[in-house]
């Protein structure tokens, strides 16, 4: 007795020292999760090898980055993402140590120090209008002079000191229809040209002085024709523009501030051309291209403006940036596309006829075309020119070739993901050959050694590096084949530029690229974009040797009625496996729960319409489809309207003839929001693919509650439209936040809840029978999660057990949204510190482990916050009975661990999204957050209770075992002989 | 006592064994001398072990209420315990239950063997077995009344629906925010 109740304490201290660790060592860092960095789209670069020692190029980028990167590898030396509404205009380098950004429309400049990338000065520059925006830094040579930057940002001029940013002094323009297409500064001189169109053909020039600004001279002149307000500046006193026809040119010159046009038409220069010319950048004083269909011409203009056609190309030709060369000359790079080669040819601006270099580069196919060239020169050790040439190609990816190879490469288009769908990896193949598993075999024991050594604190440090090595570049999980667990799989990703990729989960490695050839420009279709992804295939039935496929779906464009397009790729090999362009428009995609007997999931394509397109276009899905018709529903939302609307299918398409794979809708339902006092800002369904373990829950004393359950609900909040802009233009009288959950097959509204003084943005998630949201309290100026969970009140009666036991109940038969379930609804809110910018939950294989939510905050970082704090049935004083339940005392405020941060120490910098994946351990899920960046890692919510944590000593065990059969023996032994001597008296 | 056990116990070197196996004639190999028989003797002594056999008999059915009657003592100290273990689930309350539990049926098994040294065609041994099993049953009743106060019995509603799944829904419906 006495023992067992000392066993007992024993057991409860124990039990008492295990309090749930949700973070993790430091050592445990990247076992599990993997973290990229990228930048984005390169729109400007900017050259620095001033200093041999660094050699560094400073980009910015569509995804509003600016970085520095090393021109050797290619790595990241600093880099800074800007809010998403901070599109980066222009980017230079002053006074040799200074970035400066132009940014926000012209309005917001800042100077970056360029070793380290910490920010030196801002300045935010006011104007009336938007307007073109222009960043000039003066070059002077002489160092010790304050340079300045002259911007040309929301229809003013401003001088800024480039040493503190000061705006010297800020020039308006009188005319108010000027838009203002150069600003240009002769080399050497204190004034600066300012060039526009107030008119169609009415050009003007500005000269001021660049010290203080004022006006010195400002001249009009009349064209007699119209411009086409394209401008091209050959050299600092001559401009080309193309007059309003496309069809000829003009040489604009501005000797000394004196304005003289002279107009030459295109056809009399290009013999054979025809069709309007676009202007493309000048590359070098004295020369400027012009694209006439899909001929590029090169023209020079010689004195007096006279236009002379120096070169014609018809490959696709990209014309780099001036390079300024030796003294007062200048280079530029032209790239040309042949095949699957990229010729590179360097040339000088005086010099037409011969090449400084020409380079033939073999290119992957998989990046397409050159989209922007920036050139850089080095001085070899034999004192001969090199050049390096940075380039960016169509699928975003940014190249440094050098000496007619490509250095390095970075695949930035994994910076914008539009959409992100798993794939499981293939099967293992029988037959592992003994050898390996030999070989294993001695690598695992030396690995248990090791960490024995390490458990029991013998190991040196030499040991401890090897055993973390082992532990970071462990080979199971990087493995091409599918594991036990579920952890490795491969995540397929849709980007912007239309490129997939899919990605490794154990490493986060780039098993294959795909540059989809149907989101590439084409004759028709002008300006693709991808806009989702879905699973297809998904074989279980023949998984040795069939792939798995997905779905890609398209838009020729921006606009509702823009034709769709369709690719299936295999996401094992990466091969388009079917492609073609619909003859309907992409306004829904709706994947169905059946598949036909090849395991190909059915997809409605619903356009705009409203009919609904059935893919995979075979007579056996139509059969299939036909016979659960009846049961299939359809809703859109109209958020400018304010509308959601309900429909039916029938069985044919009105007014189209013999098309059995088209099906019509007709309207069942509409929710009509109020205009003048509601605006829809954000809706959330359930995952289609979440998994609920159960329907009850269980509450206090053994009581039951029954969730509801149903995949066809919809959370529609909606806010007040004067509340509806930024925090703060609204006072809380007359602001107010809308929650709905509305069932999609009936139209029934089945709670409504309003918050007042409230407003969006509105960040939810719905799991379960539970929804949480995010959104902003004006009166208490805090923002708030609220959280209502549902219940189905109709089934509470069936509380009598023996009816249970026998069987006796309903609560397993198919319910009907037409039955029209009684439910009730239970709801909380509660303080929380962070806005949101994404929001996410835990999704694991069956549904048992609990739920957390996973909050992507405004730093950019990932926070796991459980779902027992979002508890409606949490109360200041918990019972005894309630604490046992485990539910958490009210607070006013939901609680930030530091330790559950999910992304530890690290950011998503430009945050997006967050995608749960379940493994196929219960436990244990798979996170993928990404914004410019990647992170992934593996979430166990409840701990991992199904498994032995990774750091399990197994020799441990084996030596426990060992001692303890070998103690047996020997006890066994001496009892033998003392029972013998026993004997023997 | 002590003493002597010892002395019994390393001392003894070799032993004649003086148990009259004479009673069992089969068991014997040799056959009585002649004139010897062994009837007479049975019946010149029979007054005497009847009174001793009387004796026995009393003394055995004493006994077997006296066995039939030991679980009471074990159902009270059950009791207390289960009174000490208190009502939350722990490895103390779940050991002391099934012990509880444990120990009524395995005396229940063993019915037969418990009264068997008691067995005795004079002897009435139905009184204290079925005294003895009511006992034990009562010791299992109060294990399980434990067993339910513990919340391990699946005597609730929650306990036959909490691992069922969601319905089936009827209808199915998707669609959204248009594409763009």
């Amino acid at each position: 007795m006495a023992a067992a109740v000392r066993f007992f304490i024993l057991l409860l201290l124990f039990l008492s020292s295990l309090n749930p660790i949700l973070s993790l060592y430091e050592d445990q860092v990247g076992l599990v999760d993997w973290h990229q960095q990228y930048i984005g789209k390169v729109k400007h670069a900017v050259f620095h090898t001033q200093k041999t020692g660094r050699k560094r190029v400073v980009v910015s980028t569509e995804e509003n980055v600016v970085a520095s990167l090393d021109l050797r590898h290619g790595e990241i030396f600093w880099r800074h993402v800007l809010g998403t509404k901070d599109a980066i205009d222009g980017i230079d380098i002053a006074l040799g140590k200074y970035v400066i950004t132009l940014s926000s429309g012209g309005s917001i400049l800042r100077a970056w120090n360029l070793p380290d990338g910490q920010m030196v000065w801002e300045s935010s520059l006011q104007g009336p209008k938007d307007s073109k925006t222009l960043l000039l830094v003066e070059k002077s040579s002489k160092v010790d002079k304050d340079n300045m930057v002259i911007v040309l940002g929301r229809g003013c001029l401003h001088g800024v000191s480039s040493v503190d940013g000061e705006i010297l002094w800020k020039k308006e323009f009188d005319t108010q229809s000027l838009k203002i297409q150069q600003v240009i500064q002769p080399p050497g001189s204190d004034f600066i040209y300012v060039v526009g169109f107030s008119s169609s053909s009415l050009f003007e020039v500005y000269q001021i002085n660049a010290k203080n600004g004022e006006e010195l001279q400002h001249e009009t002149a009349a064209f007699t024709g119209d411009f086409s307000q394209e401008l091209s500046l050959v050299s600092s006193e001559t401009l080309v523009a193309l007059d309003a026809a496309r069809s000829s040119l003009v040489t604009i010159s501005l000797q000394s501030g004196k304005i003289s046009f002279q107009q030459a038409y295109i056809s009399h220069l290009v013999e054979g051309s025809s069709g309007p010319a676009v202007m493309l950048p000048s590359p070098v004083t004295g020369i400027f291209a012009v694209k006439i269909n899909a001929v590029t011409v090169f023209i020079k203009v010689t004195g007096e403006g006279k236009l002379e056609v120096v070169d014609k190309t018809e490959h696709t030709t990209i014309i780099s940036d001036a390079l300024p060369f030796t003294e007062g000359q200048q280079a530029f790079a032209l790239v040309q596309h042949e095949g699957n080669k990229i010729h590179l040819i360097m040339k000088l601006a005086d010099n037409w006829g011969s090449d400084l270099l020409k380079e033939t580069i073999e290119m992957d196919q998989q990046r397409g075309l050159v989209h922007k060239v920036f050139v850089n020169n080095y001085i070899r050790t034999d004192r001969s020119h090199g050049f390096r040439v940075l380039v960016v190609m169509e699928d975003h990816s940014l190249l440094l070739l050098q000496q007619g190879a490509v250095v390095w490469s970075r695949e930035e288009s994994l910076a914008s993901i539009v959409d992100i769908t798993t794939s499981e990896l293939p099967l293992e193949k029988q037959g592992v050959s003994v050898a390996k598993v030999e070989h294993n075999l001695f690598e695992w024991l030396k690995g248990h050694w090791l960490k024995l050594k390490g458990t029991l604190m013998l190991a040196s440090p030499e040991d401890v590096a090897a055993i973390q090595k082992i532990r970071l570049k462990s080979s199971e999980k990087s493995k091409m084949t599918r594991d036990h667990n579920g952890f490795r799989k491969l995540l397929i990703v849709l980007t912007r530029a239309g490129k997939l990729f899919a990605l490794h989960t154990g490493d986060g490695r780039i098993v294959w690229s795909l540059l989809l050839p149907l989101l590439r420009y084409s004759e028709n279709c002008q300006h693709p974009m991808g806009v989702n992804l879905y699973q297809w295939q998904v074989p279980h039935h023949h998984a040795m040797d069939e792939n798995p496929s997905v779905l890609v779906v398209g838009k020729c464009g921006q606009s509702s009625d823009a034709l769709g397009v369709l690719s299936f790729v295999d996401t094992y090999t990466g091969k388009v496996l079917r492609s073609f362009g619909l003859d309907h428009s992409v306004a829904q995609v709706v994947p169905l729960p059946s598949t036909d007997s090849t395991e190909q999931r059915l997809h409605l394509i619903i356009d705009a319409d409203k009919h609904a397109h059935l893919y995979p276009k075979t007579p056996e899905a139509v059969g299939i489809f036909q016979s659960e018709l009846s049961n299939i529903y359809g809703y859109s939302i109209e958020a400018d309207n304010g509308i959601i609307k309900g429909h039916a299918l029938k069985s044919k398409c009105v007014g189209k003839e013999a098309d059995e794979y088209c099906f019509g809708t007709r309207e069942l339902w509409s929710v009509v929001f109020p205009s003048e006092s509601e605006k829809i800002i954000a809706t959330v369904t359930r995952r289609p693919n979440e998994v609920v373990h159960t329907q009850a829950k269980v509450i206090v004393d053994q009581d039951v509650m029954y969730k509801y359950i149903s995949r066809n609900l919809l959370f529609v909040a909606t806010v007040a439209p004067k509340a509806s802009g930024e925090i703060g233009s609204a006072t809380p009288e007359e602001s107010w936040l809308i929650v709905y959950l509305i069932d999609t097959v009936t139209g029934r509204i089945l709670h409504r809840m309003s918050h007042h003084g409230s407003q969006g943005p509105v960040h939810a998630v719905f799991s379960e029978n539970w929804v949480v949201y995010h959104y902003f309290n004006l009166r208490a100026h805090r923002y708030e999660m609220s959280v209502i969970e549902i219940y189905d009140q109709s089934r509470a009666e069936n509380k009598d057990v023996w009816k249970l036991v026998l069987g006796k109940h309903n609560l397993t038969s198919p319910i009907s949204s037409y039955s029209r379930p009684e439910v009730v609804t239970k709801s909380q809110s509660y303080f929380f510190t962070h806005s949101v910018k994404a929001m996410a939950v835990t999704l694991t294989a069956k549904g048992i482990t609990s739920k957390q939510l996973l909050i992507g905050t405004i730093g950019d970082q990932v926070l796991a916050l459980d779902k027992r704090f979002l508890d409606p049935r949490r109360t200041v004083n918990p019972t005894q009975a309630e604490k046992e339940e485990g539910i958490i005392p009210l607070t006013d405020s939901l609680p930030i661990i530091p330790q559950s941060y999910v992304t530890h120490a690290l950011k998503v910098e430009g945050l997006r999204g967050i995608i749960t994946v379940p493994a196929k351990l219960e436990s244990t899920t798979l996170v993928f957050a990404h914004g410019v960046d990647l992170f992934f890692t593996q979430l166990a919510p409840s701990r991992t209770y199904d498994s032995l944590t990774e750091d399990f000593s197994y020799a441990l065990l084996l030596l426990t075992i060992i001692a303890l059969v070998a103690a047996i023996f020997v006890t066994w032994v001496l009892s033998e002989r003392k029972d013998l001597q026993e004997k023997w008296r | 006592m002590e003493k002597g056990k010892g002395v019994m116990g390393s001392g003894r070197r070799w032993a004649v064994d003086f148990t009259d196996n004479s009673t069992a004639p089969s068991s014997r190999d040799i056959p009585d001398p002649p004139g010897f028989t062994r009837a007479s003797i049975d019946q010149d002594d029979s007054a005497l072990s009847k009174q001793k056999k009387d004796a026995e008999a009393n003394w055995k059915s004493q006994k077997a209420w006296e066995v039939a009657q030991a679980p009471f003592k074990n159902l009270m100290m059950m009791g207390f315990m289960m009174w000490m273990a208190g009502s939350t689930v722990h490895l103390f309350s779940i050991g002391i239950t099934f012990s509880a539990l444990w120990q009524p049926i395995s005396a229940l098994q063993g019915v037969g063997k418990v009264f068997e040294p008691y067995k005795d065609s004079k002897v009435e041994l139905l009184g204290p077995k079925l005294l003895f099993i009511a006992l034990n049953l009562g010791g299992l009743a109060l294990g399980v009344w434990k067993l339910n106060t513990l919340g391990l019995l699946p005597t609730h509603a929650s306990d036959w629906v909490s691992s069922l799944p969601p319905a089936q829904e009827v209808e199915y419906s998707g669609g959204g925010i248009p594409l763009h």
